[in-house]
């Protein structure tokens, strides 16, 4: 096991450097001006606008500027941005906190409502419950988050007006008041990813456990007179949990995605809105900076994801 | 284990059985019929193809016909599911955009289907591929979706168009895009089925019997992987009638007046306090077509796992 | 509310720490210092640098105006304000030398820094040259290209010679990009070391306010500059602007919530704009400006082989003929756009490229044929043209079909305004396709991109242009032979229409030459016509300038469609 965590670990370097230099390729290649918003301003001249871009270095070769990106992220330094003219880093350890905080706890509380739904409804198969879950489930998924979000913001924050309907990143919990008003300026946000994140994962939760319920193992432990529970608890959940951990571990990087549109709807000033932001302004340092440490997350859950599996699950050989 | 006893084993043995053989599907067909929900779900959907496909041909109410002076009408006689910013009837929209989006909904979800399923299948058996196509399924999960759909608009946009016209060319875009963009999690999960699965008793069983990997790894093995795929295949159609309205939204789908249910909804969100019944019809629409297909897959999972045939 | 509660709460405290001298020297209302709380404004494009020379739009400029100030200021009615100046240069009080080659700016006496430091004229040298600077490539050095020399005659006066006589003396330091920024901030941080400039995100500035807080894209705090000129301002003790999610969010802010005392550029559907002022909370602000949203008719061949696409050279098949242009522009019914998409709220119809200086706009063309929507008339001009209608009902002539393809950027507003073009169009018999582009594409300068409104790939687009100052002498150029873009020039110039008219150059030319306010007026209508009766362009809607909002309490806001809507912040009261 360990050989094969280390083995992974050094495959992921050059993993690493191949999706850098695909990146670097897409966001190089793909249209956008950074000084497209004086485009009509004559004020503004074409010839003023590419001495603008000269000095943020894109009159340069393409393999220049990404030897230059990338040496500059082996020391750990991911540029300048061209909108604010100041070094990457500092806008993204700036705006993490607020992403960690309102994702973090939607996905958890996702995973903590979508297990014991996903359980019960396979159990109660065609139950009211399950039909009821599913339902709105199903109203999860068709139902886009841009969509929820607005019709959040108008019940509760416009006409209501139980939550404020500007997230202010500028609140620093300290004492109970400003965690009082953190937890309200931050339900609706969490409550949309929540309702997104647990409809998917109820699914596949349900799905996991209807496989393993009529196995032959479940069958022999129900012969040998087991009462339901335990069979359950014991046999039924252990084995669908595998594909379940996996999935829930997979997930982490995608609430990086997740939070695009809803940090967008709420303006709550995170990673996800960073990057539409610099993707409309045509900021490629940012969003280079931005989908490279995705990737990053993205190569080492996915391992994480095969180490426990070969963990929960002895059944499995790597070779 | 007695999962070896599957249908498609056994049948060539039935030689000596008084009934009428039974095939897969008439076996699977008969247990589709007697799942409700099933049943019902594809009743639903079929309403729905036949409502977009037939549907412009009854209800002759022109889609695009702009009528200012009834713009944001409510529903009525006139126009059962009420009027838009400029006054085109919704229902008649409506039912034409059940043809774009029930149809990339389905296609794109087929091709992620497939490609995530043979990409999994490969890499979950074949010890040798896994590395290599595992880190492919990386890199395609690290891609930023915005800036590479803008790059393959710029590719590809103008040729297609030129060749196809601008529905269909926008159409081949759309749903390979939608799909290449959304095969990673099925490859993901029907590699780890793979892995599992291949340690079981009757896969080694079949193997020694000499069947050989092609036949292992489609007749034996993934059937019994299809229960996660199911899911994806009926989260993706969902998912990928909602990102066609905001690729339109990007300036990559369809032209703009070129109505499809998520670009209804999309459009329906500056009028929400006034004008909801813009938001409810198409949202219903697209919900009844994701519910309808879940319970059909539901019911296919059914009707196709081998330890339920009676 | 509890926020509005909170504001009035503030009122009644005395003003902190502040000089509170004589109210009522300036203006008639009297304000108090810091006697109001917070003034809350809503952007929904977040500034990313308070440096407006590196800025990269409105937004930045906006958010650098509380605490930096321009020379002049450009009034609502395009006439500079004295801000940093004492008073406003002219040839009449001997400021602007007689042959216009010289002007002489006499700087406000004892103005200082927030730091502490004196304001003198050698700040202005030196935002001249950090603009001028080629390595620097400050955003805002257009500006510096028919400057000579700026030079210092003594601590508060500033001398600029132009390198030619100019009709427009103040075309340096006045504005949003006139700014002036603190030389011992910014001397070291010149050419490629402009990027590391702390002053780049806190700059220290003149204004009534100063910078607390700056998070980009974000939210911006101020609070008041306790050395301001004026004792008696500004009014409100803290500034927040605010970033939020989309247009349509700033006005629920505004005009529902009461979240907001000011929202900047309202760009929702005038029905929901109208829906939602009916809140009772706030109001909107809007006032005529030179935006025109206006359709393109391509004169060159979008479909041209190869690396001839809409190569100025060759000849676009249906609409080098003028009847075929007039008949699209018959067509075209600017009331029912106005009515149903502006809601005659944020725009209205017109038929002049040339809008928002009464004294420059044309009354000539109401009485043209091609502003009369007139589908029956449209229609024979077609049939006498010799395109008739094949039996699919899409007209041809020599085996060329009339189909068009309509580009715009993606925008709720445009796209509503595409459908009603095109219902009136195909009833012309003309095939119609609708494309949306993302506006960062369409307005990109990238070459490679085929979807830039330069390049024109398509028949017909349509955008809003305006003129940047209340001359239109720089806008105007946008129709002459010169400006014409090709793949040589890399799609450089503003002519993309590919109009090439001998007359029009002309008439150009001669407004080039003439300094007369009154014989420059008559030659800007003439030019107008022109481009009208030519159907060069098609003119749909005289857009207000960006509709923004504020809460009805609010007092003091100037709505100017020349400068920054924050360009007298220091005089905004509840």
């Amino acid at each position: 096991m360990g050989r094969y965590i280390l083995r992974r670990l050094l495959i992921s370097i050059p993993t690493l450097f191949v999706i850098s230099a695909v990146l670097f390729t897409i966001l190089a290649l793909a249209p956008g001006d950074p000084m497209a918003q004086f485009a009509l301003n004559p004020e503004v001249p074409p010839e003023v606008r590419e001495r603008v871009k000269a000095s943020l270095g894109l009159d340069q070769p393409l393999h220049i500027r990404y030897a230059k990106w990338i040496g500059g992220i082996v020391t750990g330094d991911f540029g300048f941005s061209f909108a604010t003219r100041g070094p990457v880093t500092d806008l993204i350890v700036q705006r993490l906190p607020n992403t960690l905080l309102v994702l973090g706890v939607a996905y958890t509380i996702s995973v903590l409502i979508a297990i014991p739904i996903g359980i019960i409804s396979a159990v109660k198969r065609y139950s009211l419950f399950d039909y009821g879950a599913t339902t709105l489930a199903f109203v999860g998924i068709s139902v886009p988050t841009f969509f929820t979000g607005l019709l959040l913001i108008i019940v509760f924050a416009v006409k209501l007006k139980w939550f404020p309907f500007l997230y202010d990143s500028r609140v620093v919990v300290s004492d109970l008041n400003t965690l009082g008003q953190q937890i309200r300026q931050s339900i609706m946000p969490i409550t949309v990813l929540t309702l997104f994140n647990a409809a998917q994962l109820t699914r596949y939760v349900r799905a996991e456990m209807l496989e393993n319920l009529p196995q032959d193992y479940v069958r022999t432990a129900r012969a040998k007179g087991l009462h339901e529970r335990p069979v359950i608890a014991r046999h039924v959940l252990r084995n669908s949990l595998i594909p379940v951990v996996t999935l829930i571990a997979l997930g982490v990087p995608t609430i990086f995605t997740g939070a695009i549109i809803t940090e967008q709807i709420f303006a709550i000033p995170g990673i996800g809105h960073l990057l539409v932001k610099s993707i409309f302004n045509t900021d490629t340092p940012v969003v280079l900076a931005i989908t490279f440490l995705f990737a990053a997350l993205v190569v080492f859950f996915n391992l994480v994801a095969d180490v426990l599996y070969a963990v929960l699950d002895p059944r499995i050989r790597y070779s | 284990m007695a999962t070896v006893t599957r249908p498609v084993a056994t049948a060539p043995e039935n030689v000596w059985a008084t009934r009428p053989p039974r095939s897969l599907w008439g076996d699977a067909w008969r247990q589709f019929r007697r799942h409700r929900m099933a049943m019902a779900g594809l009743v639903v959907f079929l309403t729905l193809i036949v409502a977009s496909l037939i549907g412009p041909y009854v209800y002759t109410v022109d889609p695009n016909t702009v009528d200012i002076l009834s713009a944001f009408q409510g529903p009525s006689a006139a126009h059962p599911f009420g009027t838009d910013d400029v006054g085109r009837d919704v229902l008649a929209r409506a039912l034409l955009g059940g043809r774009i989006s029930i149809a990339v909904g389905i296609a794109a979800m087929l091709v992620s289907i497939l490609v995530g399923a043979f990409i999994g299948a490969m890499s979950g058996y074949f010890g040798k591929a896994d590395g290599p196509l595992m880190r492919l399924t990386d890199m395609f999960l690290a891609l930023p979706p915005l800036p590479l759909l803008m790059l393959i608009i710029f590719l590809f946009r103008d040729p297609l168009r030129a060749a196809l016209g601008p529905v269909a060319g926008i159409f081949i875009l759309v749903v390979g895009v939608i799909g290449f963009l959304t095969w990673m999690p099925v490859a993901r999960l029907v590699r780890a089925a793979f892995l599992t699965l291949k340690q079981r008793d009757f896969v080694t069983a079949a193997r020694s019997v000499g069947v050989n990997d092609s036949r292992l790894i489609f007749a034996h093995i993934l059937p019994n992987a299809l229960s996660p795929v199911l899911v994806a295949a009926t989260l993706g159609v969902g998912a990928a009638i909602i990102t066609e309205s905001a690729l339109s939204f990007l300036g990559l789908g369809f032209p703009p007046d070129e109505p499809t249910w998520g670009r209804l909804l999309f459009d329906a969100q500056s009028y929400i306090d006034f004008s909801p019944h813009l938001a409810i019809f198409p949202g219903l629409l697209i919900f009844l077509a994701v519910i309808s297909i879940n319970y059909i897959g539901d019911g296919l999972r059914d009707a196709l796992d081998p330890r339920k045939t009676g | 509310m509890a926020a509005t509660l909170a504001v009035s709460a503030c009122a009644q405290q005395p003003s902190g720490g502040g000089a509170t001298t004589a109210p009522g020297t300036q203006a008639p209302a009297t304000t108090t210092r810091g006697a109001g709380g917070e003034l809350r404004l809503v952007w929904w494009q977040g500034p990313t640098i308070l440096n407006p020379h590196l800025s990269q739009g409105t937004k930045d400029y906006d958010a650098a105006r509380p605490i930096l100030e321009p020379l002049a200021a450009i009034g609502p009615d395009g006439k500079p304000v004295a801000m940093l100046a004492e008073e406003v240069p002219t040839q009449a009080n001997g400021g602007v030398s007689s042959d216009g080659k010289t002007v002489t700016w006499k700087l406000k006496k004892g103005v200082k820094w927030s730091d502490g430091s004196d304001f003198t004229a050698d700040d202005v040298v030196f935002t001249h040259k950090y603009m001028a600077d080629a390595a620097t490539a400050a955003t805002t050095s257009g500006n510096t290209k028919n400057v000579e020399s700026v030079t210092k005659v003594d601590a508060t006066t500033v001398k600029v010679t132009f390198k030619a006589a100019t009709v427009n003396p103040y075309q340096i330091f006045t504005g949003p990009q006139g700014m002036i920024i603190q030389q011992k901030q910014f001397q070291d941080f010149m050419g490629a070391k402009a990027k590391d400039a702390p002053g780049n995100t806190a700059p220290i500035g003149t204004g009534a306010y100063k910078l607390t807080q700056f998070k980009s894209n974000d939210v911006v705090t101020y609070e008041i500059n306790t050395l301001y000129r004026d004792a008696s301002k500004p009014y409100f003790k803290t500034v927040t602007l605010k970033t939020t999610a989309a247009a349509d969010a700033s006005a629920r802010a505004v005009l529902q919530t009461g979240d907001a005392d000011y929202a900047w550029n309202l760009q929702v559907p005038a029905a929901t704009l109208k829906q939602m002022s009916e809140g009772g909370r706030g109001e909107l602000v809007t006032s005529p400006s030179s935006n025109v949203e206006r359709l393109l008719i391509n004169r060159a061949d979008p479909r041209a082989p190869g690396d001839a696409r809409s190569e100025p050279n060759t000849k676009h098949p249906f609409f080098s003929d003028l009847n075929v242009r007039k008949a699209f522009a018959m067509a075209t019914n600017r009331k029912a756009v106005a009515d149903a998409v502006y809601a005659g709220l944020t725009g209205g119809p017109t038929c002049n490229i040339v809008e928002g200086v009464p004294a420059m706009t044309s009354k000539n063309t109401a009485n043209m044929d091609v502003c009369k929507f007139d589908l029956a008339q449209a229609n024979k001009l077609l049939d006498d043209a010799g395109w008739a209608k094949g039996a699919d009902g899409i007209r041809a002539k020599g085996g060329v079909k009339m189909e068009v393809v309509f580009q715009t950027t993606v925008n709720a507003v445009r796209q509503a305004t595409q459908a009603v073009i095109k219902a009136d169009w195909e009833k012309l018999g003309v095939k119609v396709e609708l494309k949306s582009i993302d506006a960062g594409v369409f307005f990109s300068s990238d070459v490679a991109n085929p979807d830039t409104a330069a390049k024109f790939f398509a028949d017909v687009e349509m955008f809003t242009n305006n003129s940047s100052e209340p001359d239109y002498q720089v806008y105007l150029a946008n129709w002459i032979t010169d400006e014409i873009p090709s793949k040589a020039k890399q799609w450089r110039g503003g002519n993309y229409e590919r109009y090439s008219n001998p007359a029009y150059d002309a008439l150009f030319k001669e407004l080039t030459g003439t300094m007369d306010p009154a014989k420059r007026a008559e030659l800007t209508i003439k030019m107008n016509d022109l481009l009208v009766s030519d159907v060069v362009v098609i003119p749909v809607i005289a857009r207000t300038q960006p509709t923004s909002g504020k809460a009805k309490d609010l007092k003091g806001i100037k709505p100017n469609p020349w400068d920054s809507d924050l360009w007298n912040v220091f005089e905004w009261s509840k």
